[in-house]
């Protein structure tokens, strides 16, 4: 007996003993940003992948066990993760990381949200009543998020305040000139027209100044209907539209099937870090979207 | 506006003062150079400042989106804890027509099922209560039943949680989920027969989660039980263990014991398996699960069910399911596929067939069945 008791000591200890803050985040855009931020005082475990939809993930038992380790849970909030988090939450029994507390932010809550509707009404679709949750597409929300969440770091982590701090003002100064650079290379895409498969670009194309004519939904949320489609391809038949873009988790039928009818090319956009290959990280994220765009954008 | 305005009155007071000297065409020349002179310093005076204008017209722009920016930490409420209500208020309703061939059955026709109703939220810092009553219709009359209604610590450290109340017990896998997440109208077999459908009691329980990566929770109850009802004579003990296998498969096993009286316990052990392509669970996903069942009193009794439910595109799902019991008189054994639509996650449609074989209901049975949720829903465990 006493030496299987050792055997699971030795099982148990490993996570509880590491002096790291451990950082959960729903989404791995704040994954990636908490990286920046922390360093090697951080260990991060993002919940999802680019290439699955945030709103829809099963609450399951490994990520309940990363949230009862946590000590810090950032996920981008507007409810775009009511379906799942606090399932987790309320399994995890980890009081630090519960809404409220030091060891809980949301992202969204640090920027300006539009679309906030305040309307509850479901016939409308899957919409979030608090505003758009997809805020990491504009940089400039990324600025905002970084001071919220290294000041809630050097918060929680007291032994390494000062670091936090430097690491954010060394982020800051090499992500504002990042900036001005894609904003540059992006100029020629002000006025452009696009169609998204879903509501998940609207902060990218407020940045960049893209006009979003039409969604595929018909209704956030469901998948794009034959009829919906019809009517798009009669309406862009003679352009109107520059562009079709979707995230790489949303099925590509839809997008290709409207850009053979009316010409428009249909590109993916990643909506995170790791959506395409070359988004590794927050910096090659935007340059990815934004080559991608011109690209498309010129080409036709 | 008002620099123009002024040019314009000088040039009237310039054109005034003008007057008596018409007559001499040198003046006139003279004057109108003068004006020209004049209004071209405006016009370069007047451009400035319109550009000057337009710059700090941009700055002040983006000085209000930065101070936005900067203010509006605490005006926006966080999110995704489902306290847009408080208490968050769900309703899940349920309706079921079924059909048997053969003899007529009492539970023939169309039925409304249980109504659920849910309500939950924090009651302060510390705890957190939870509500379901069901509102059903037998025999003409509606009843209300409180099916669960617990009070759970928010606050415990090192990964402890309690509950108290009436609740649904955690042992096995099905035990604690409520008839609308289930993917087949009826519950399985061993369910039906050795737990009355589910094992639901007042009393408490206490669940620990282990601080490793891989999923380990122990938990326990102490229930009022039937033989005694004035003490905590029910006790059970469970297990679950859970993990990930690369991004796209997840399963969870667990064991479970009750002890309901001096004669009679109960054992159990459940696996689940889930996959998704990438864990994107929206587009496809599919579900294998299955449970086996011990009852011992005088005799021993098991039971088992396994089934799969396979989405292969989004909204559409198809499912099989083998149950049976092994019995001291019988050995009955039921075969069951259902398909449902869901419009969306808040609605769903369902047609099943199940064929029975060797037990008393021995025959064909179809069903048609609804499941409609408004208000707040809570998120579905795993």
């Amino acid at each position: 007996m006493p030496k299987l008791m050792i055997a699971m000591l030795f099982i148990l200890l490993p996570a509880a003993a590491s002096a790291e803050l451990r950082v959960f985040a729903c989404e791995p855009e704040w994954a990636a940003l908490a990286d920046e931020l922390g360093g090697d005082l951080v260990e991060t475990y993002s919940a999802t992948t680019a290439l699955q939809d945030p709103h829809y993930i099963q609450a399951r038992p490994s990520l309940i066990a990363k949230v009862r380790n946590a000590d810090l849970v950032i996920c981008s909030g507007a409810q775009l993760e009511i379906g799942w988090l606090p399932a987790l939450l309320q399994k995890a029994n980890n009081r630090k990381v519960l809404p409220g507390n030091d060891g809980y932010m949301e992202a969204s809550s640090f920027v300006v949200r539009v679309d906030a509707t305040g309307n509850l009404d479901r016939a409308k679709g899957d919409i979030h009543p608090q505003g758009n949750p997809h805020v990491q597409t504009n940089p400039h929300n990324i600025t905002a998020v970084a001071r919220a969440l290294g000041g809630r770091m050097a918060k929680i982590d007291t032994l390494n305040t000062e670091s936090y701090k430097h690491n954010l003002e060394q982020f800051i100064s090499k992500w504002e000139p990042a900036i001005s650079q894609w904003e540059d290379q992006a100029a020629a895409l002000r006025g452009k027209r696009a169609i998204t498969h879903h509501k998940s670009w609207v902060y990218l194309l407020h940045w960049l100044g893209i006009e979003e004519v039409e969604n595929l939904e018909a209704i956030p949320g469901l998948p794009p209907t034959a009829m919906h489609l019809g009517k798009l391809t009669s309406e862009f038949s003679e352009g109107g539209a520059e562009v079709i873009i979707r995230a790489p988790y949303q099925h590509a039928k839809p997008s290709e099937w409207l850009s053979e009818r009316t010409g428009i090319p249909a590109i993916v956009l990643p909506l995170s870090v790791g959506g395409t290959e070359g988004a590794t990280d927050l910096f090659t994220l935007f340059d990815d979207i934004i080559a991608r765009l011109t690209e498309a954008v010129n080409g036709a | 506006m008002r620099v123009a305005s002024v040019t314009n009155a000088g040039l009237a007071f310039l054109v005034f003062l003008a007057a008596p000297v018409l007559a001499q065409d040198n003046e006139i020349e003279n004057l109108r150079t003068a004006i020209e002179e004049l209004r071209a310093d405006y016009e370069a005076r007047i451009t400035e400042l319109e550009r000057r204008l337009a710059v700090a017209e941009q700055n002040s722009t983006q000085a209000v989106y930065a101070a936005q920016q900067a203010q509006s930490l605490p005006s926006q409420p966080a999110g995704s804890d489902n306290s847009a209500f408080n208490p968050a208020i769900g309703v899940v309703f349920q309706g079921y027509l079924r059909g048997y061939d053969g003899e007529a059955r009492e539970e023939e026709g169309f039925a409304v099922g249980e109504t659920e109703l849910i309500m939950s939220a924090n009651v302060d810092d510390k705890f957190a209560a939870y509500l379901t009553a069901a509102l059903a219709f037998e025999d003409g009359e509606s009843a209300l039943e409180v099916e669960e209604a617990w009070v759970e610590t928010t606050a415990l450290p090192a990964g402890f949680g309690a509950r108290f109340g009436r609740m649904f017990s955690g042992i096995g896998y099905l035990n604690d989920k409520h008839t609308h997440t289930w993917d087949f109208a009826d519950q399985a077999l061993p369910y039906q027969a050795f737990l009355d459908g589910r094992y639901v009691d007042n009393g408490l329980q206490l669940r620990w989660l282990a601080p490793t990566d891989l999923y380990l929770e122990l938990g326990g109850e102490l229930m009022q039980g039937e033989s005694d009802p004035s003490g905590l004579g029910t006790y059970s003990l469970f297990t679950n263990i859970g993990g990930d296998v690369g991004a796209s498969h997840s399963w969870l096993a667990g064991a479970s014991y009750l002890d309901l009286d001096e004669t009679t316990s109960l054992s159990a052990a459940h696996f689940v398996w889930k996959w998704a392509p990438q864990g994107n669970w929206k587009e496809r996903n599919f579900v294998f699960q299955t449970e086996y069942m011990e009852r011992r009193d005088t005799s021993t009794d098991t039971g088992w069910y396994a089934q799969a439910v396979f989405q292969p595109i989004q909204r559409w799902r198809f499912g099989l399911r083998a149950d049976g019991l092994d019995l001291d008189v019988d050995d009955p054994r039921r075969y069951t596929i259902m398909t449902d639509w869901s419009n969306s996650e808040f609605s769903r449609l369902r047609f099943q067939f199940a064929r029975s074989e060797s037990g008393p209901d021995d025959g064909n049975e179809w069903g048609l069945q609804y499941i409609h949720s408004i208000g707040a829903h809570g998120a579905h465990a795993f």
